[in-house]
């Protein structure tokens, strides 16, 4: 395993050598946040195609095909579209509220997105309660919809936003539990010491039983975290024009977009990081070989291409179920997945002070 | 129907018999209240289904001719109530009795400005609120300054108005609130994405919850039956297509039996099967569009693909036999405008070998999904009487138990010498709607089975007169079009176009319904329940 801190701290110690620490500090800052940013965008143009491409493959099509070889460029295309758009102000809308929900959204993926366990030592920030932190960060997201269709003025956004704020307050319960669930099982918050507790064996297996509910459940809830269908209500199109950002045009609307993307992917990395080792290769103790062979794809494809393979099973609920209503959604929450999930956190509990894991 | 009218007769000496095609009642407008129920509610004669009410202008008097149809006994009768007075006509409404006669009334209102007295709303139904004139009655002025095109937004109006009778026979306007003030009203439509066209649906909500709807529509009114009148018979069979657009083989062929009743002509044997095939093939179109819209609606797109590759087939089939992939205009008058193709048998096999595959598929993908059972079952439930009384038929009211397919209560062209089976279910709600479609297209499939190796050798149009000129009489015909009976009523005087050519689209009650069987249910369901009626806006706008 290529441990990429050396890289890292290398780097650190020629810029201390040259200026002082301080100055060190902001320029890494700095080129740590245009990286993420540019991976940011470059990870939303990727979903976007690999979304649309995968949609058509389910629904015998062929997808984007004309806008460079295979359509690569189509999302780049659009994109560059949306950025020309105009941003079109409306008449009796809260003009200030109206114009930050977008980058709460936005913000709230982007802290969330750098709490990722991106490869061995590739880990941008590195504390004692990285998985508390990931989950708070990103329940600023609700804000930001809720903000957006309550500023629009419009009846349909609002009752959007009230579908939304709904369904991700429910949700976030199931999210917290299941991931507590795995926390207990690691023994740390930390992001870097749950991925280094899966160096033999990844979760889902040594976790076996409540490891697995405690994905299922996660991935239902992430699903509606993020809220992509079935779980699409806040923005149900057929019922809802689009829900909360009916109102917004432009980049805003690119934002809220990206945001949707985005968090397709850190649900799906951090199904990645609980449950199936995070940037850790498949390891199998015994077979000492095969673990060394793992070892030599680097740990950064290894974590994101278990992402991608996620989010493909929650697009492929998206593109399967039809929706559900509002009061199946929360019936599904507080009736089903919270007490299942309570009753798994205390099996789990029972697994580790008995042993009962590999 | 000699028996029928005895017993009119003795009950109501004061009313007056013609004979025809189908017995014709007159009765002066005090009786005919009276009447109306005595025809619903009397055990013999069973009228409880109001098929249409025609509005008249006989250029001395104003009137109605109301088509009753019994469910019971399957017999049908025409009942005529009119005024002389031309100023301020007024008829005594029947909604108190058949439910869909408020909404029927409404229309005549709309197009002749009969007034009905006791009709809880007696608004316009198609045209704006300030429109000039009543558009089809003989002495309308048509100049367009009347009616200049608007170029400020519609004037709307929250209230709607009740024309009251007291016991001295003193007619009162009263004005009645549509909503209360402290209803939270979201508009949905007229452009959004379920209404499947442009269709308004004002909607007053608690919450998710809905109290109440009022049905808007208008947007895409044409004025068919009034243009129709300055038509010549042939004509007005090019309409037929644009109203629902994916019964159009359904539509020509009424329009088409209605005037070769009329004109006493017998079509060849090969144009009856023609038609039958197209019609049916038609039938298991237009249910693939439903079920892919409509679980489209629900969220689920990928259906929408799956039912349009069947789709595809079928319109490629009638591409290569009536040039047309949307607007047929395949029937005459005397049978069809070209023969089939060559390849249309070959077609026709290639898509009933696909077909079983198919709905297999759509059972297991949409119907045996849990999440689309918790959506579908017990939403929007209709029950038998109210599905007679709102006048649903086609495949919403067989769902809820009540056997209305014309084609088996009055047989036209070769369906009675036919097999199949009339699919019935009494469950009444959305998903027995959905199932119910499933199933029809696979009798469809049993009827095209049993016509596609033996249509019979002929001509597929015999000759007609060059100029058509129907005799002097009226004539009405129902067949059963893709989302329900489809009645045409047609009154001559012996010219080269009709004097009155009325359509009965069956669109109209179905949005009809959407107010009364969706209180209480989540805006959701508005979409679920609206979506299983299967409503199409230019049949109900016309």
């Amino acid at each position: 395993m290529y441990d990429l801190s050396i890289i890292t701290n290398w780097i650190h110690e020629l810029l201390l050598s040259v200026m002082p620490g301080w100055l060190a500090t902001t320029i890494e800052c700095v080129a740590i946040g245009v990286a993420l940013l540019l991976v940011y965008a470059l990870l939303a143009l990727f979903y976007i195609y690999f979304e649309r491409k995968v949609c058509a493959a389910f629904q015998c099509r062929l997808g984007p095909n004309r806008v460079g070889p295979l359509g690569l460029l189509q999302s780049f295309a659009d994109m560059f579209k949306m950025l020309i758009k105009e941003i079109i102000t409306l008449k009796n809308v809260d003009r200030f509220l109206f114009a930050l929900a977008p980058y709460l959204v936005i913000i709230a993926s982007m802290l969330s997105f750098s709490v990722l366990p991106w490869g061995n030592g590739l880990q941008i920030i590195d504390f004692n309660i990285g998985i508390f932190f990931l989950i708070a960060v990103s329940s600023i997201g609700v804000l930001g919809i809720l903000l957006a269709g309550w500023s629009s003025n419009n009846k349909f956004t609002l009752i959007g936003a009230l579908r939304s704020g709904a369904q991700m307050v429910s949700y976030e319960l199931s999210i917290g539990l299941s991931v507590l669930t795995m926390v207990a099982f690691a023994g740390t918050m930390s992001v870097t010491g749950i991925v280094e507790a899966q160096k033999d064996l990844w979760f889902i297996f040594s976790g076996h039983i409540p490891a697995i509910i405690a994905f299922v459940i996660y991935l239902v809830a992430g699903t509606a975290e993020t809220n992509r269908g079935p779980f699409d209500l806040p923005e149900a199109e057929s019922e809802l024009t689009a829900g909360y950002h009916t109102e917004y045009s432009g980049m805003h609307f690119g934002f809220f977009y990206l945001a949707e993307y985005l968090n397709l992917f850190i649900v799906s990395g951090v199904a990645a990081l609980l449950f199936f080792g995070g940037w850790m290769p498949l390891h199998i103790p015994g077979w000492e070989g095969f673990n060394e062979i793992m070892d030599y794809i680097p740990s950064v494809l290894w974590f994101i291409i278990k992402a991608i393979v996620i989010s493909f099973v929650i697009i492929w609920f998206k593109w399967t179920f039809p929706r559900l209503r509002i009061d199946q959604l929360l019936n599904l929450e507080w009736k089903y997945l919270l007490p299942i999930n309570l009753f798994n956190l205390v099996l789990m509990v029972l697994v580790i002070v008995y042993g009962l894991h590999f | 129907m000699a028996n029928i009218q005895d017993k009119i007769a003795k009950q109501f000496p004061e009313a007056t018999f013609e004979d025809g095609e189908i017995l014709l009642v007159n009765i002066p407008d005090a009786k005919w209240h009276d009447l109306a129920k005595f025809l619903k509610e009397d055990a013999d004669l069973h009228f409880d289904h109001l098929i249409t009410i025609i509005g008249m202008d006989w250029v001395d008097k104003f009137g109605c001719v109301y088509q009753l149809s019994s469910t019971k006994y399957n017999t049908q009768i025409s009942v005529k109530v009119a005024t002389e007075e031309r100023e301020n006509p007024m008829i005594h409404s029947v909604s108190d009795i058949w439910k869909i006669a408020t909404t029927f009334e409404r229309e005549v209102y709309d197009f002749f400005g009969i007034i009905f007295i006791n009709n809880p709303d007696m608004r316009r139904l198609f045209l704006s609120i300030d429109w000039k004139g009543y558009p089809l009655r003989k002495d309308y002025d048509m100049s367009p300054e009347n009616n200049p095109v608007p170029t400020e937004n519609e004037r709307q109006e929250d209230v709607t108005y009740s024309y009251v009778e007291d016991e001295n026979g003193n007619v009162e306007k009263k004005t009645i609130a549509i909503f209360q003030p402290e209803d939270y009203v979201v508009n949905i439509g007229p452009q959004h994405p379920a209404t499947h066209g442009v269709l308004r649906f004002r909607t007053a909500v608690d919450g998710e919850t809905i109290k109440k709807i009022d049905f808007y529509s208008g947007y895409i009114h044409r004025g068919i039956e009034k243009l129709c009148e300055g038509l010549t018979y042939p004509q007005t069979l090019h309409f037929m297509d644009r109203m629902d657009y994916f019964s159009g083989h359904h539509y020509h062929h009424a329009l088409c039996i209605a005037y070769e009743k009329a004109l006493g002509i017998e079509i060849s044997r090969r144009a009856q099967v023609i038609r039958v095939l197209m019609d049916e093939l038609a039938r298991i179109a237009s249910h693939c569009l439903f079920l892919g819209t409509y679980c489209m609606d629900l969220g689920a797109t990928t259906m929408l693909f799956y039912t349009l590759r069947v789709r595809e087939q079928i319109l490629d089939i009638m591409e290569r036999t009536c040039g047309a992939r949307m607007t047929f205009n395949y029937g005459c008058i005397g049978g069809v405008m070209q023969d089939l193709h060559e390849d249309f048998v070959k077609d026709v096999k290639e898509l009933l070998a696909v077909l079983p595959k198919n709905i297999k598929e759509y059972n297991e993908l949409f119907i045996g999904n849990v999440i689309a059972k918790g959506r579908l079952e017990n939403i929007g439930n209709l029950s038998f009487e109210d599905a007679i009384s709102y006048g649903v038929t086609g495949p919403s009211g067989r769902a809820s138990g009540w056997a209305c397919d014309v084609r088996k209560t009055h047989p036209y062209s070769i369906y009675g010498g036919l097999d199949f089976d009339e699919v019935v279910y009494t469950e009444g709600d959305s998903m027995a709607r959905t199932k119910l479609r499933i199933a029809e297209m696979e009798q469809s499939a049993k009827i095209i089975e049993q016509l596609i190796d033996n249509i019979p050798d002929g001509e597929y149009c015999v000759k007609v007169p060059k100029v058509i000129k129907l005799p002097v009489g009226r004539w009405f015909q129902m067949v059963e079009g893709c989302r329900g009976a489809f009645g045409v009523y047609i009154e001559s005087d012996g010219g080269a176009s009709p004097v009155r050519l009325k359509l009965a689209p069956p669109c109209l009650p179905l949005a009809n319904v959407v107010d009364h069987i969706t209180q209480g249910y989540k805006i959701a369901d508005l979409i679920t329940i609206g979506g299983s009626l299967d409503y199409i806006v230019p049949d109900i706008d016309r």
